[in-house]
């Protein structure tokens, strides 16, 4: 961990909130102006099909409208007839694209303003396992939210693959939609698979026990109860980023926890949030704080072996998260601002 | 390896699908010069034709008359089909013909001194099923031990060619670990479920399926019969689609209902295989099964022409007219609903334009 000097995370959202400013105001399609920053690669891409429409018919929003229109019904037609591909992991690109990224990337930027720096830190090519610490209560939102941060604000946009617990395979409704996601089982077989195949793994070491941790807990790293990441990176011979998450603590603050009613209904655990489950429905939503995501500089695994390597490794890993979440959180100025 | 001139190869199961049409496959072989095919029950007078200069005997590999099959006629290869049919007769009979017949075949191989290759068609339903599973299964990973019915005697008939290699490590075995086979002819049970015209699903789960096509099956099993190749190997086309891609691409509608339903829907259509795929693997239709391929392709040397997107086309394009009917009407109505779109486009562009 380099000792880096504060990060400077007050300014490094001026950018972000003039980026998202350019695209609401974008709604009736202008050309892209020269906002040339980092960020400016999204919004580029996102005229780039409207630019075309201009030519023919200059300033109308029916355009816009229409190609979105017949965008949308091209999707819904490949959805009924099935003709779209997935990987061997199940992951469903078409899907993801017009869909789960979508609604992820609204909660992103509206409802939890996630601010995100380290993004130079993730390679453009090549495998790499991102490791990060897991919080919640509800909801892997924290999964979500990476995935949008790495698909939408790096320069490459690449997908970022998850690996989770079998429970979330073994449980109607989230089976489908995790593989579709690109979620695969945290196993060493299949992360090594995925890292060599070049891709950008995300894993959440703490598993349950970092979700489902009591709210006094929070932003307290718990026992990795999954070490066998680590030796997948080795064996893979792909770098570790370390990713911290500040504010996913707060969506739903855990109180306390069913344990019988959990073990009643085969769950992990069973967690009573202000909201949850008195308010019903209503009490999933997440509540609207603000996020900072945080990658960190790679660390090597190239000469690492195995046995105390991997100890030392993980501890090294644990310790970098562990200190960028104290770093972050003494920078935040309020929990929902 | 025998010399070309005088192979002389042992089929069972040859009244059925695999053992018939590699029958065929081996007759179009000149190098073969006689092609024996064993089954307990003849072949469909309609299958007839296709054998062609295969003999055919009519006797149950249970019985020690089997020894004496391969020793008159000095077999020197051995292709056992019998223990991978389709799972249609009661259950009890059927792991009793496919255990203890694997069991005495190889027996009456072990003895044997003419015989100089063995190859046992198995199944990749030995993985199991599970959300506990890793995406892709490799011939390394141990079968699961929470296999049922089918998967449990195709564990067992692979325990026994496993010993038969241990015990005669002179001759060369090859285990052929089949997926899901599919094409316009076959008949499975995967097949059946998938021209039901309501299909019913788990709800809240689509299983990643990986599928063979059947001429597939048959080549790499005649490559098999040929080569030298030793242990096991997972046959399967590359690619993956889920059971509710699947059921969409044949022109189906899908009827998702909660797993443990599943079995029960399918017992009240007759002959619809989903009381087959759903009896010995409820848990195939939630999770699926999807193997490595790489030691087909780089080790046994054989690349399957068909993935598995293009083995369900061809099934349902040899299969019905159905599905061209209802991929139609979406499609027709998608072009008309964009013309329209277009056409107030372009006329709200004028619109704009005066």
């Amino acid at each position: 961990m380099d000792e880096r000097v504060v990060i400077p995370l007050h300014d490094e959202s001026e950018p972000q909130r003039r980026r998202s400013a350019v695209r609401r105001s974008a709604r009736p399609p202008r050309p892209a102006d020269g906002s040339a920053d980092v960020y400016a690669f999204n919004g580029a891409a996102e005229f780039d099909g409207i630019d075309d429409i201009d030519h023919v018919a200059p300033a109308l929003p029916a355009a816009g409208w229409e190609r979105r229109a017949s965008k949308g019904l091209a999707f819904l037609r490949r959805r009924l007839t099935g003709n779209y591909s997935l990987d061997d992991y199940g992951f469903d690109p078409d899907l993801a694209e017009n869909v789960l990224l979508p609604v992820f990337r609204a909660l992103y930027d509206n409802w939890f303003r996630v601010e995100v720096n380290g993004l130079e830190n993730i390679p453009n090519t090549g495998g790499a396992l991102l490791l990060a610490n897991h919080s919640g209560g509800l909801w892997a939102l924290d999964a979500a939210m990476m995935s949008v941060a790495i698909r939408e604000r790096h320069p490459v946009q690449r997908h970022l693959r998850m690996l989770a617990d079998q429970f979330v395979f073994s449980t109607p409704g989230l089976s489908v939609l995790a593989r579709r996601a690109g979620a695969t089982l945290a196993c060493p077989a299949d992360a090594e698979r995925l890292l060599n195949a070049g891709e950008l793994v995300g894993a959440w070491p703490e598993g349950f026990a970092g979700l489902g941790k009591p709210f006094r807990d929070r932003y307290q790293l718990q026992r990795f109860s999954r070490g066998g990441f680590v030796s997948s990176a080795i064996a893979a011979g792909v770098p570790i980023i370390p990713v911290s998450i500040v504010g996913a603590e707060e969506t739903h603050p855990v109180l306390g926890n069913a344990r019988s009613l959990a073990r009643l209904l085969d769950l992990p655990y069973f967690p009573l949030t202000p909201t949850f489950p008195w308010l019903g429905p209503l009490g999933l939503v997440p509540l609207p704080s603000k996020w900072y995501i945080e990658f960190g500089a790679p660390i090597s695994t190239e000469d690492a072996e195995g046995g105390r390597d991997v100890f030392e490794l993980t501890d090294q890993v644990r310790e970098t998260i562990q200190t960028s979440l104290y770093r972050l959180l003494v920078q935040r100025r309020s929990v929902w601002r | 390896m025998p010399s070309p001139t005088q192979r002389v190869v042992l089929i069972t199961g040859v009244s059925r699908y695999l053992g018939g049409h590699l029958a065929e496959r081996l007759a179009a072989d000149s190098s073969v010069e006689r092609i024996i095919g064993i089954d307990t029950i003849a072949p469909r007078t309609s299958e007839r034709p296709r054998l062609g200069r295969t003999e055919f005997v009519r006797a149950d590999i249970r019985n020690p008359l089997i020894a004496k099959v391969i020793s008159q006629a000095r077999v020197d290869t051995v292709v056992h089909t019998a223990a991978l049919a389709s799972p249609r007769a009661p259950r009890v009979t059927l792991q009793d013909q496919y255990v203890t017949g694997t069991m005495q075949l190889l027996a009456a191989c072990q003895t044997s001194e003419s015989i100089r290759r063995v190859v046992v068609a198995s199944t990749t339903a030995v993985y199991g099923a599970s959300a506990a599973d890793p995406a892709l299964f490799t011939e390394e990973m141990p079968p699961t031990g929470q296999a049922v019915g089918y998967a449990r005697s195709s564990i067992e008939v692979e325990n026994y060619a496993r010993g038969f290699a241990r015990r005669r490590p002179d001759i060369p075995l090859s285990v052929l670990r089949l997926a899901n086979l599919i094409g316009p002819t076959v008949d499975t049970a995967l097949t059946r479920y998938l021209s039901m015209p309501i299909v019913p699903t788990s709800l809240g789960y689509d299983a990643r399926l990986q599928l063979l096509h059947e001429w597939d099956a048959i080549e790499a099993l005649h490559r098999a019969s040929a080569i030298d190749h030793r242990g096991v190997v997972n046959v399967a086309g590359e690619g993956v689609v889920s059971l509710a891609q699947a059921v969409r691409r044949a022109g189906r509608l899908r009827l998702p209902v909660p797993s443990p339903a599943v079995a029960l829907v399918g017992a009240a259509v007759r002959n619809s295989g989903v009381a087959e795929v759903s009896a010995e693997k409820t848990s195939f239709l939630n999770y699926g099964r999807v193997v490595d391929t790489t030691r087909l392709r780089t080790q046994f040397g054989y690349t399957p022409r068909y993935t598995t997107e293009e083995a369900l086309r061809d099934y349902v394009e040899a299969r019905s007219v159905l599905p061209r009917l209802v991929l139609g009407a979406v499609e027709g109505a998608q072009h008309r609903l964009q013309d329209r779109l277009e056409r107030l486009a372009s006329a709200a562009a004028r619109m704009g334009a005066i």
